[in-house]
């Protein structure tokens, strides 16, 4: 069952639901699903933390999923993860698991919607600024602008901007195009090759949400480390 | 030829060059990244978590390379604005 046509780049387009101003397309709908599963989820499996050494299975494995980001943190940042870990994880955790539940029939990731993958961007841009003021003070932060010369100042503001696009098109793009493929390949070849390729999705997904965070996390430390070298 | 026709015509055609020419630079970048980290690997054995996480951010950057002329191509042929516009118009 597919909900979205090959003709729509964009699950905005499909609309579920509309009543006077107020429009529930199925991104908002999808996004909304993601958000309860990780929350219901994780509440569910923190609601009974035990200490022994015979925990519970989901327990084990909120765990490894925890340990390993913090772990991933630690490699980039070189300090306490404990800063990072909401904001990282919280982006890795979210695209990750909005792009494995694709092998649900009728289900459309809401990361392959440019509006999702923006709003995500649009947090990295806003969250490198603030780590670098708490880390620096508002004025040290500033002066990482103008270096070396003040002729600088302009490419580095450019930078920040198209590195917020490149962020937002590469998960789009990465995330719409393995749907478009699948759709493309449904209509050519039904029998075998759309399992192999949704096997291959679920790959790229995960990548792609590794690549997101690791991303978001090289660009706070970049922001938050600059001074250390003087 | 109506304006209809070529829009559609340069469209398909476009959209095609643009996977086709756009596609060229990043495998060749990517391919010669591999090459290097693979080497690199096989130099230093125990710089590996390092090397791979390195080689899977630069494959990212470079890649997106190629998935902007891949959005260009599926906005040319999906959502094309200049399409609609005189779709819109004639009726």
């Amino acid at each position: 069952m597919e909900i979205i046509g090959l003709n729509q780049i964009s699950p905005d387009q499909v609309m579920l639901w509309q009543w006077w101003f107020i429009k529930i397309n199925a991104t908002l709908v999808y996004t909304w699903l993601v958000m309860s599963i990780l929350v219901i989820g994780s509440w569910l499996v923190t609601r009974r933390l035990s200490m022994d050494i015979q925990c519970p299975r989901w327990q084990t494995l909120l765990e490894v999923v925890v340990s390993t980001i913090r772990d991933q943190i630690k490699e980039i940042a070189h300090e306490n993860p404990g800063h990072y870990l909401a904001f990282i994880g919280t982006l890795f955790l979210f695209i990750g698991l909005s792009n494995l539940l694709i092998i649900f029939p009728g289900y459309v990731a809401p990361t392959s919607s440019l509006t999702t993958t923006t709003a995500l961007a649009i947090c990295v841009f806003i969250a490198v600024p603030l780590y670098g003021i708490t880390k620096h003070g508002i004025t040290n932060y500033l002066k990482e602008y103008f270096q070396p010369t003040f002729i600088f100042f302009p490419f580095h503001v450019m930078g920040e901007f198209t590195r917020t696009l490149a962020l937002a098109v590469r998960l789009f793009g990465n995330i719409m195009s393995h749907d478009k493929v699948i759709a493309i390949l449904l209509a050519v070849t039904p029998l075998f090759f759309p399992v192999v390729m949704h096997a291959l999705g679920l790959l790229i997904g995960l990548v792609q949400a590794y690549i997101f965070s690791i991303l978001a996390m090289v660009y706070i430390a970049s922001a938050t480390q600059a001074h250390e070298g003087k | 030829m109506d304006s209809l026709t070529l829009i559609a015509m340069a469209s398909i055609i476009t959209a095609g060059l643009t996977m086709a020419i756009g596609s060229i630079g990043p495998a060749l970048g990517e391919g010669r990244a591999t090459q290097q980290a693979l080497s690199a690997i096989a130099q230093q054995p125990d710089e590996r978590n390092s090397i791979t996480r390195t080689l899977f951010v630069s494959l990212a950057m470079i890649e997106s390379i190629a998935i902007y002329c891949f959005v260009i191509s599926m906005i040319l042929i999906f959502a094309n604005p200049f399409w609609e516009h005189i779709v819109s118009k004639v009726g």
